[in-house]
């Protein structure tokens, strides 16, 4: 980066409002980067959504579908990396290919998750009075829930596979974002930026939209990125128990259930797919860490 | 006093109602006929007919969910299909075997948490801090029914450290009468230490790993805790009058943390009774988890249903009676 562009971005006046946008990213950026937890994190998810686009490169012209049952079960060997599973398929590929059914959950519970969240935590925080008790109420029987049981229960009632997944986690997930937003609105509402828009007519949503909404949203992604190991350790064990992807779709916890019989002689078919969870959830818990550490440093160490 | 009592049971009310609420309008959304779950599927029409009216489908669903609530309170819950027993039966004969699990699991949670978490919180920054922040953090990351495999694969295939799946070995069983269900308690009873020990090299593998769960998150917020009570002026105030270091953290700021972990205590209890749904998959533990799976797979919605019910309530009641505990110990909250 070359200097004038840095100080351009580091400007304590800036002169456009494209300009001061850019340099809070810049900063967001840079603060990131010099927190080390956060940058092992930020590392491990680029190198997931890096596996999940490149999976056909890597899988050294192993399909993740192929089936060769007089090869099944077969220990890792130079061929076959990790080896291969139940139906002689090749462990490698599943897992590089797994890696798109997880960022696919990701992204959708992310997309369903955070809108509903602000939108009810916003306006409860916002309106107060009886919306804010009804709509807080309602958040609380959803928190109240054992996450699990619930999600699973969607999943059993709606049928398996990923979409119904993805519904079902999302369903079980939006409370908390809604509590963040609720808490964040009600300190900024009466803050006096807004009693000025209110003077110039705004409307409430235009209010809510503009100016609430976007002062909301740093703690909304922190808490996103902490919650992410556990959308994905939910959406494994409800692939463990048959309810996510179905088969033949490579998907992590099922590939763990399918080794689940053979542990005791074949342990590489379970634990290179959990070795996949385990890593991933770890890498968005510590950029997560990492980010409260570099957003909120009263929270956290 | 009498205030923060009825908005406590008028909480429990109003949750219970949305937990029964979500979870029938749940089991009405599946294809599946409970109909032909009673008569099956070569019935004449006409006892078709008398078994959707028996059943009170004909009715409003809002009615319907009423009955529903109204069979709930007296303990009705259906029968299920499965087992061809009443749920409530089923219930509480697998109730006691998650109960077992999870007690021994918060055992350890809090054994090993909150003394981990206080010296994390003591030495906040320096090795051994990083080095419980780095467990917990794995804690937190890894799935349980992976690390359970794990554990079965290691302890019982490789070194043969503990017992295999299930709750006993297969000659131990029945041996030992039921009284509560808890078989280590059951086995003490009877003096039969045999039993018992066979009891406990099944229950510890998944205990720890139920455990381990816990304990991430004792140890996390037992630290936060912590960190707080040693910033405050008491703790000076005690190291200036002579106390040793690790005496104002054990002696001075301790006993400070001791009542908002009861909260913390008591959310992971209720939490590890849903995290025993996929340990007890894994393991083959016969408890509530592992009731509440068959009964997916197998469509016998009233069993799922109940069970849903008791594990939403034991939870909600847990996650309250803690906050209600929380404010009646703390006496500056007890003041207000």
């Amino acid at each position: 980066m070359s200097d004038g562009l840095s100080h351009w971005l580091m400007s304590e006046a800036p002169l456009s409002r494209r300009q001061a946008v850019l340099g809070r990213f810049y900063r967001g950026i840079r603060s990131i980067l010099t927190n080390p937890t956060a940058v092992v994190g930020l590392v491990i998810v680029i190198l997931l959504v890096l596996m999940g686009i490149f999976a056909p490169l890597l899988s050294l012209g192993n399909s993740p579908l192929t089936q060769d049952l007089a090869g099944r079960l077969g220990a890792p060997s130079a061929e076959h990396w990790f080896g291969t599973d139940e139906l002689g398929r090749d462990i490698l590929a599943r897992t590089l290919y797994g890696a798109r059914a997880t960022l696919a959950i990701v992204a959708l519970v992310s997309v369903i998750v955070v809108p509903i969240g602000l939108a009810v935590g916003t306006v409860a925080g916002y309106m107060g009075g009886w919306v804010d008790a009804v709509l807080m109420r309602i958040t609380d029987i959803f928190l109240a829930f054992p996450r699990l049981i619930l999600a699973l229960a969607f999943a059993a009632a709606l049928g398996p596979g990923i979409e119904n997944a993805v519904i079902a986690i999302a369903l079980t997930s939006w409370p908390a974002y809604a509590r963040i937003a609720r808490s964040e609105t009600m300190t900024i509402a009466h803050s006096d930026f807004i009693q000025s828009v209110v003077l110039q007519g705004a409307s409430t949503w235009r209010i809510l939209f503009r100016h609430i909404v976007p002062l909301c949203l740093s703690s909304v992604i922190v808490r996103l990125t902490l919650d992410m190991s556990g959308i994905i350790l939910t959406a494994a064990g409800l692939g463990f128990l048959g309810l996510g992807a179905q088969p033949p779709t490579p998907e992590w916890g099922a590939m763990v259930s399918s080794g689940r019989d053979v542990i005791l002689d074949q342990w590489w078919v379970a634990t290179i797919p959990g070795l996949a969870i385990f890593v991933v959830s770890l890498g968005f818990n510590l950029l997560g860490d990492g980010l409260r550490d570099v957003f909120d440093p009263k929270s956290g160490s | 006093m009498a205030g923060r009592i009825a908005s406590f049971l008028f909480t429990l009310a109003v949750t219970f109602i949305g937990l029964t609420a979500v979870t029938f309008f749940i089991s009405r959304m599946t294809n599946i006929d409970p109909v032909l779950a009673v008569v099956g599927d070569k019935a004449t029409q006409a006892a078709y007919d008398g078994a959707y009216k028996a059943l009170g489908l004909d009715q409003p669903l809002v009615v319907q969910y009423f009955i529903y609530l109204g069979r709930l309170l007296t303990g009705d819950f259906g029968k299920s299909v499965l087992t061809s027993q009443p749920v409530l039966t089923d219930l509480l004969r697998v109730f006691p075997a998650t109960f077992e699990l999870a007690t021994i699991a918060i055992i350890i949670g809090v054994a090993v948490g909150v003394p981990a978490g206080v010296i994390a919180g003591a030495t906040k920054g320096r090795w051994p801090d990083q080095v419980i922040r780095v467990v917990g953090l794995f804690g937190y990351s890894v799935p349980v029914f992976w690390l359970g495999l794990i554990g079965l694969f290691v302890f019982y295939g490789k070194l043969g450290w503990v017992a295999g799946t299930g709750r006993l070995d297969v000659f131990y069983q029945g041996v030992v009468t039921q009284r509560t269900g808890v078989i280590l308690i059951d086995a003490a009873i009877e003096g039969n230490w045999e039993i018992f020990a066979n009891a406990f090299s099944h229950l510890i593998l998944p205990a720890s790993i139920l455990g381990y769960f816990s304990l991430a998150y004792i140890a996390r917020m037992t630290r936060s805790f912590m960190i707080e009570q040693l910033s405050q002026e008491y703790v000076t105030a005690a190291r200036i009058k002579g106390n040793s270091y690790w005496s104002a953290v054990w002696g001075h700021a301790f006993p400070n943390i001791m009542v908002a972990l009861i909260t913390v205590i008591g959310l992971s209890y209720a939490s590890l009774l849903e995290g025993a749904v996929l340990t007890e998959t894994v393991f083959a533990w016969p408890g509530l988890g592992l009731y509440i799976t068959r009964a997916l797979f197998n469509s016998d919605m009233n069993a799922v249903l109940g069970g849903t019910v008791l594990v939403g309530a034991v939870f909600i009641t847990i996650n309250l009676v803690s906050d209600l505990l929380y404010k009646l110990v703390d006496p500056r909250l007890r003041r207000q």
